[in-house]
Parts: C-alpha cells; structure tokens; sequence
C-alpha cells in the first residue's frame, strides 16, 4: 500500500465541504505558513522537497518560483493551470470534483509564498460543474474567513478567481492559457519574455499545474525534506496516474513515485491486469503526446532493467526506446488493438486543436491526419510511411509551442516501434479489414 | 554592445538586436563579399511592432549561446525573435539541418497555397515565390485536395483571397497598429483559420490600403489594379505629390503615361518605406497628380527588371561592383 497524501479522504462522505474537510486535517498549511513562516520559508520547503511541476514537463516547482520577478510596485499572479485537456489525462478533474478545497488550500499557500494578491484558476470548458463546485467551495472559503481581506487575522488577504475556458486544447500551454486569461484568443506567446517576467497583463505570473498546487499543502505540513524522502531519486512525492484503455480498473490511482510499472499495470490495487485476461500490446504512459511504447519496453528497459513510475526510468534510453511520465495519463492497449487507427485518432486530435499560428504545426497536422486516414482506409502508398517520419521531423522542434512536438512524437514513436503494422496496412489493405484482431473488439462490442 | 558571429562574419551590434537584424547589417555593410547570409523572412516586418516569429522560414541554430553560456540552443529558433547576446555563434546557411529545416517549412507554406501564380496578380514580386525558388524543393508531395475559401471583397479597393494567405499576420498587425480601430482579425483556427474583417466590416480608414503592401503573398490585391497588367509588363517610378495625410512619396506603375497602380516605395528588404494614404494610393491615378523622380531601383534578380530601362545602367554598375570585388579576393 503506497502512501498517499492528496486523495487519502476522497471516500469520507461530504469530503468536498469545508468542514468535514476541515475535520480530516483540511486548510492545516495555510494556518500553519500565515501563522508561522515567511513567504521565503514555503518557498524554500518546496525547494527542498524536489517537487516537480505534474503537468506534464516535470520542471522543479522550486525552482520556477525562485524565478519569479519582484518588481516592487508590481502586482504578482499565480495562476492555476486546470485545463486539462490531454487525451488520456482526468487526474485533476477526480481531485477537484472530490476535493475541491485541497486545490484551493493549496492555492491560498502558495500565493502566500509567491505573494499573489489575486489568483485564478483557469478551467477548461468542459469541466463547467467542476467549476460550480470549485465556486461553491470558495464562496465557503470566503465565509470561513480563508479568502479575503485579513486571512486569519494575518495582513496578507488573497482574492480567487475561477474562470471557465471554452475548452481548446491550445489553452493548457501556460502562455496561451494566459491570453484567454486576458480575453483573447488563446494563442501561444513567443518566448522570452517568460511568464515568471511578463504573464498575465505583462505582470510576473507563477503558472502551475492543479496536482503540483494540491502537493504543496503536505509538503508544508511534513516539511520539504520529509517529502523528499518518498519516492525515489529526482522523482520526488506521490503522483495522480489516471489508468484508461484495456485494464480492468480504470480510474485515478495515486501511487508513490518508484512503483515498477509492471505492477501498476498487473497488481490489483491499481490497474488489477488486462481486460480479459488479453496479452499486452502497448502502453502511452504520459498522455496522447507522449511516444508509445510495446509492451517488452514499457515493463523493461533497453537494458533490461524493470522500468519503474518515475521521470527518469520511464525516460530511460532517450525517444530511441523511451517514453515520458507526462502528465500521468496512462492509456494500455492489449493485443487486439491497432496501433495505425490509435494514431490516426490522436493525429485528429492535434489537426483540430491546432492553433493556426505557425506553419509547421498549421499545415503539418492536418496533413498527417490526412495520410493516416487515407492508410486506414486502405488506401495508402508503400512511401507514406517514410513522408509520414519526415513530416514529424520537420515539425518537432520548430514550433512555437510544444503542440508541434506533441504532435510529431506520437507519430514518430508509432512507426519506430510498429512499422510493420503500418506496412501490413498498406501491403494488405483488404486483410486488415477482414481479420478481427485488428479491431478493438471491446469498443465495437 | 555585443559580437555576433553569423555564418562566420562578425559584426558588434547594439544590445537588444535580433539575430536576423543583425544578419541585415552584415548584409547591408558592404564590406562583406558573398552570398545573402540574411535569412528569409515571411511574417516579421520591422515596421510592425510584435511581428514575426510565427512563419518559420528564418529559423537558424544557434552553435554557442554567449561568451557566458557558451552552451548550444536546444532547438533552432526563430531569428527575427530571438536577441543576440554577447559572444553568440550562429548557422544559418552554412548548417545543413538548418537548410532542412526551411526547406520542410516551405512544403508546409505550399501545400494549401495554390498554384495559380499565371493568374495572381503578386506573381513576380511574390514573397512566397522568391523562397520556394530559393529554399524548396521543385515537386510536390502533397496529393490531396487543397483548402479554399471564398474570395471576399474589403470595401470598394481591397480583395481578399483567403485560399492565397499563408497566415503570416502582418496585415492583422498592420491594421492593429497604423489604424485606430480593430476591424480586422483571425477567425477559427488550425489550418481553417482566416483572416477576417469580422463579419465583413469594410475597412473605411485612411491608411487601410498598406495591408495589401505587407501582405507577402497575393491574398490582398488592389481592386483596381485587378488583371490590368503582370507586374514585369509595368514600369516603375518614383513621383511624389503634396499630400496632407501621408508623405505622399509612393512608386508609380506605369504603362505608357497610364498609372495602373501606385504602391509604397519599398526596400531591399522588401518593407514599405513609408506608409502611404488610401487617396494616394487609389485615387489618384492620372499621371499629371504626380512628380515623376525618375526610374525606380529594381534588383536584377527580380523578373521586374526585365525590360526596366534603369536595368542597362545597373548591370554596368552590378558588374563593375563584381570585378572590384573579384580583384579584391584575388
């Protein structure tokens, strides 16, 4: 049994009112930080707990606040970042959904260590009833004397803002999400000028991610260097991993960095093993933008090592042989899957979810889309899988934002580990169609 | 001040340049023999505030980030965006990935772009043109069908032909920023994105016409230059007139004594010069309502200066200007 410190109360009924969350040791860290450490203090607990941001990059959360300018006269933002809209990815909606007060706890903290006056949480559209239950949930903050003018008696008062996006994928990338913060098109910025100089109305901003906001709370009631103790090297702390595809408990696992994957998938405390008793094909541990792995490498690395649920083991070997944690969307596909359809729909994702400001990105997308849909179709030609790898080159790595590589990287992972596939594709277009097991049976059934 | 160091030319630029300016200068600076070591640029435009940096077409690699942090950059980056530093190396023409790299962005640029350049009225002074020459590859591999849009007419003077546009937002910029209202944007988005006047506002100010100047490509013509004549059939001057909005100094196309078009004068780098006023430009088109100066200066490469009378004259100078530099080298 791991140790969890975000979701252990998640079954205590009424869990996501103020008071039963206050009587399971709720709104601890911010009495504790107002009452008895400066603002340097959290900043230097987060520090030293090796806290590394969940959205997805993995940058160290100290390290980014440490950053953040202090121009005197300026006001200062923390914006929190709950547009979370990778495919594959629904830890942060199970944690706000459950326990709406630990994100907000979470946030009146670390303002108080970047010293916010207002601070947002931009939510994506589709999550509207989460953002009525995060409202709810401040309006008893309010109440409760948590927000406002004066928190506890303290001189530090803090105002929270829930804003609700209107639900594109672009607006998680921390630079467009603050455009649409700002009432624009939510268009990715070019950097420098980064967020933590020039954000949200030109003001230094702290952009994080809602399960990074959450992990500061036990960080500042156990200390940094207590919380750098679980887990296992960098990978400090616990982690949301939501578990989707064909396992037989789907849901929001939080595990202790370092757990083998092996018994993520298999164990009965979390996935509990294959629907049906099925072989294992492949695994995208991180989210749709990550590169997919077969089964022989996402349970053992290139140098047979058991791979374990940490940034580093599961970047082991590079894109060559490796994937990434992402933001812990973890989707499993077993042998009847196929791996050319899975792409093509992750390859409509990004078409339609581009932006549209810069070409490679603009037009690359839709052309991808455009050739895996002909292969799907039985149409595609013996060169489309060479002009597929040479579209993903040229777009990853010249973009804007990471949405070109988040693009380019699930393609490129696909022919590199299942080539054969797509040459069976196009070799045989009429076979495909006619052999069963190329189908995900579970969907049509 | 800080040294840069672009494809092995040095040059100590002011603090807060940009890479491709300071590529300009060494262009510029006469001194240097050689090939254009500035790259292309199809969205950035100096005139512009917050331009650039979205096309990709000037992206180069950075091989020494500064004297400081000698480190390489991960990634290229786009130059018109990117200030130098003080000790910085650069590759653009002289890396061979960067070549690679431009070369997918323009297949990128082409492949929802049409190929109707025999009946554009840009063709021969296209930006688009001149770097799929230089920086593409001659076939396409691109075999399905095209994006198009219907041609919308922006007031009485200005066509916009979305299906051309390679979304480069100069003329969104442009009319953010000389104009004092914003009538004029991006709707949708992905590679269905358009530039609008949303909901067909006419653009009714004065200086609305410079959209179809900075516009790199043949999205945005003048309605009444439309199919009057290809541009190389033309000849251009330099005239001037009084005029109480603008400088009133633009450049002449003439055919005959007919003016069939007026245009801001633009430089080598293909940027308009001054600003000009929709009157200048569309009204006053008889040739007596102007100051001739004299012949404009047309770059020999460009397909305008094939029957330019100026041309004889600047060949003589073009080859003079190689034989010094020649003797130089020897």
């Amino acid at each position: 049994m791991g140790k969890k410190l975000l979701i252990q109360h998640v079954n205590v009924p009424n869990i996501h009112t103020l008071q039963v969350y206050k009587e399971n040791g709720g709104y601890a860290s911010v009495e504790k930080a107002l009452k008895s450490m400066t603002p340097n203090d959290v900043v230097e607990e987060v520090k030293k707990s090796g806290l590394r941001g969940r959205g997805g990059a993995g940058f160290p959360t100290g390290m980014k606040w440490s950053f953040l300018a202090k121009p005197e006269g300026v006001d200062r933002h923390l914006v929190c970042n709950a547009d979370e809209s990778e495919p594959g990815t629904f830890k942060d909606r199970y944690l706000m959904e459950k326990i709406p007060h630990a994100l907000i706890e979470g946030m009146i903290t670390s303002s108080y260590a970047l010293g916010a006056k207002s601070s947002y949480i931009y939510i994506r559209g589709e999550y509207f009833y989460v953002a009525r239950i995060l409202e709810t949930a401040i309006e008893e903050a309010y109440a409760a004397g948590y927000l406002g003018q004066n928190i506890l008696g303290t001189n530090y008062s803090l105002d929270l803002y829930v804003q609700v996006g209107a639900g594109a994928y672009i607006c998680g990338e921390e630079t467009a999400l603050l455009e649409s913060l700002e009432g624009k098109r939510g268009n990715p910025r070019i950097k420098p000028p980064f967020p933590a100089v020039a954000g949200l109305w030109g003001r230094p901003t702290v952009v994080n991610n809602v399960e990074t906001i959450a992990a500061v709370c036990p960080i500042v009631m156990m200390g940094g260097d207590e919380y750098a103790k679980i887990g296992i090297g960098r990978s400090t702390g616990t982690k949301l991993i939501s578990a989707s595809g064909h396992i037989n408990k789907p849901g929001t696992y939080e595990i202790e960095l370092g757990l083998p994957v092996e018994e993520f998938i298999y164990s009965d405390e979390y996935c509990g093993g294959i629907l049906n008793g099925k072989k294992l094909k492949a695994v995208v541990a991180g989210g749709s933008s990550v590169p997919i792995l077969p089964a022989e490498l996402i349970l053992k690395n290139d140098k047979g090592e058991p791979r374990l649920m940490s940034y580093e083991s599961l970047s082991e070997g590079g894109f060559a042989t490796g994937t990434m944690l992402g933001s812990g969307g973890f989707i499993v596909y077993d042998e009847t899957t196929s791996i050319v359809k899975n792409l093509y729909t992750f390859a409509r994702f990004y078409h339609h979810e581009s932006c549209g400001q810069c070409s490679p990105c603009r037009e690359g997308t839709g052309w991808m889309e455009k050739i895996l849909h002909r292969i799907i179709e039985g149409h595609g030609k013996p060169s489309d899988i060479d002009l597929l790898w040479d579209i993903q080159r040229k777009i990853e790595g010249n973009t804007i934002c990471p949405l070109g590589d988040a693009a380019a990287w699930p393609v490129a992972s696909a022919i590199r580990h299942f080539r054969a596939e797509f040459e069976e594709y196009i070799k045989n277009p009429q076979g495909i169609k006619d052999v069963k097991h190329y189908y995900n049976v579970h969907q049509l059934a | 001040m800080a040294k840069v160091t672009i494809d092995g030319h040095m040059i100590e630029v002011p603090d807060g340049t940009t890479i491709l300016q300071a590529a300009r200068m060494i262009v510029e600076d006469k001194d240097y023999v050689g090939a254009n070591i500035a790259p292309p640029t199809m969205c950035y435009y100096s005139k512009l505030k917050t331009s650039g940096g979205y096309c990709r077409t000037c992206i180069v690699k950075v091989t020494k980030g500064s004297e400081k942090d000698p480190r390489p950059m991960p990634k290229p980056v786009a130059s018109c965006r990117t200030n130098v530093m003080d000790g910085m190396e650069v590759q653009n023409l002289t890396s061979p990935d960067v070549l690679e790299a431009r070369k997918g962005v323009v297949e990128f640029l082409l492949i929802n772009h049409p190929l109707d350049c025999p009946i554009c009225d840009q063709a021969g002074e296209c930006d688009l043109q001149n770097l799929g020459y230089g920086h593409g590859m001659a076939k396409t591999r691109y075999d399905f069908k095209r994006r198009t849009f219907q041609q919308i007419d922006i007031g009485p003077y200005i066509k916009l032909h979305m299906t051309r546009c390679i979304l480069c937002y100069r003329c969104v910029k442009t009319a953010d920023q000389i104009t004092d209202t914003r009538v004029h944007g991006v709707m949708n988005r992905g590679d269905v994105s358009e530039i609008s006047t949303y909901i067909k506002n006419v653009i009714t100010n004065d200086f609305s016409g410079n959209v179809i100047d900075v516009c790199p490509v043949g999205a945005l013509t003048d309605r009444t230059f439309r199919f009057k004549s290809r541009v190389w059939f033309t000849k251009p001057m330099d005239a001037h007139r009084g005029c109480t909005k603008c400088s009133g100094k633009v450049a002449l196309w003439l055919k005959g004594t007919e003016v069939l078009r007026v245009t801001a004068r633009k430089n080598v780098w293909g940027e308009v010069e001054d600003w000009i006023c929709n009157e200048c430009r569309f009204e006053k088109k008889n040739i007596h309502d102007w100051t001739i100066e004299g012949p404009r200066h047309i770059e020999r490469q460009s397909v305008i200066s094939a029957n330019h009378y100026e041309n004889l004259a600047q060949l003589k100078l073009d080859v003079q200007k190689q034989q010094k530099q020649l003797s130089a080298l020897k």
